[in-house]
C-alpha cells in the first residue's frame, strides 16, 4: 500500500512538473492578455477539480443517507475538504488574473458570486462536521452536501445564462469558442496533473478519516467494557 | 509577469499548507492512539 502510494506520488510529481512546463513555457502566449493569461492553466483545472470533488461528495452523501456507510461518510468529508482547497485556489488565482486584465480584483457578477457562495457552503459543511457534537452530524452534513451541490451547476452555467464580467466559456460556448490546439493540450495536461494530485490527497485524507472512525469505535467499545475506568464519573 | 508568478506560487502555498495541516492531524491521531493504548 505504502509502496503503491510512493510510486503514484512520484508519477504525479512528474506529471505536475511536465504540466507546469506546458503551461508556463510550451503553450503559446495569448495575443490580447499576454503572459498573464497563463494563469488559465491553473485556474480552470482547479475549478474543474473542485467541481468533480463536490460531485463525488454529492454522490457519496446520497449513498450515506441510504446506507449509513462509514466509508461513504469518510469519502464525503475527504472530498469536501480537498474540494474546498481547490476552490480556494480558484478564488485566489481569479483575482490575480482579474487585476491586470480587468483593472479590478473582484466584481459581484453571477459567476464570481456563485463561486464564493459555493466555497462558503462547503466551508460551512466542514465547520458543521468539525464542531457539531450531535450524533446526527454525518446525516445533517450529508443533507447539506446534497442541497449545497445545487450551486455547482449554477456556477458552471452562470456565464452562459447571465451577462458577466467573467469571460464567456472558452470551450463548449457555442460558435467561435475554442482555443489553439497547443493551449488545449497544456490545459488537458494540467487537468490530468491536478486530478492525479487531488486523487492522492483525497486518498490520504480518506485514510486519516477511516483511522479516526476506527479509533473512536475502539474508544466507545472500551468504555462499554470498562465503564468504571473509561467513562467520567 | 508578477501576477502570473504570484498565482502559481499562491496555488502551491495553499496546497503545501493543506498537506502540512494533514500531516499534523495524522501525527496527532497517532499520538492519541498511543496514549490510549498506554492506559
Amino acid at each position: 500500500m505504502r509502496r503503491t502510494f510512493v510510486i503514484l506520488a512520484l508519477l504525479t510529481f512528474g506529471l505536475l512538473t511536465y504540466a507546469l512546463y506546458e503551461g508556463l513555457v510550451a503553450a503559446p502566449t495569448e495575443q490580447t492578455m499576454g503572459e498573464v493569461q497563463r494563469i488559465f492553466y491553473y485556474h480552470v483545472p482547479s475549478a474543474i477539480t473542485a467541481f468533480t470533488l463536490f460531485l463525488i461528495n454529492f454522490a457519496v452523501s446520497i449513498v450515506y443517507l441510504a446506507r449509513r456507510s462509514p466509508r461513504a461518510d469518510a469519502l464525503a468529508v475527504s472530498t469536501a475538504e480537498v474540494g474546498v482547497v481547490f476552490c480556494t485556489v480558484v478564488l485566489v488565482t481569479g483575482p490575480l488574473w482579474a487585476r491586470p486584465v480587468w483593472g479590478i480584483w473582484w466584481t459581484w457578477d453571477a459567476r464570481l458570486t456563485s463561486t464564493l457562495l459555493l466555497w462558503l457552503i462547503y466551508v460551512s459543511y466542514l465547520i458543521l462536521r468539525r464542531y457539531s457534537t450531535s450524533g446526527q452530524t454525518p446525516v445533517i452534513a450529508a443533507v447539506l452536501a446534497v442541497f449545497g451541490f445545487l450551486d455547482v451547476p449554477f456556477v458552471y452555467l452562470a456565464n452562459r445564462l447571465f451577462r458577466t464580467q467573467h469571460p464567456q466559456p472558452v470551450y463548449f460556448g457555442g460558435p467561435g469558442s475554442g482555443a489553439d490546439p497547443r493551449m488545449t493540450y497544456a490545459l488537458l495536461m494540467n487537468m490530468a496533473a491536478f486530478f492525479a494530485f487531488a486523487a492522492l490527497v483525497v486518498w490520504l485524507r480518506f485514510r486519516l478519516e477511516r483511522a479516526r472512525q476506527d479509533f473512536e469505535e475502539t474508544q466507545a467499545l472500551e468504555s462499554l467494557i470498562q465503564p468504571d475506568v473509561r467513562s467520567p464519573r | 509577469m508578477k501576477f502570473l508568478y504570484a498565482a502559481y506560487a499562491a496555488t502551491w502555498v495553499i496546497h503545501i499548507t493543506y498537506l502540512t495541516v494533514l500531516s499534523r492531524r495524522f501525527r496527532r491521531l497517532r499520538d492519541e492512539m498511543q496514549e490510549f493504548r498506554k492506559k
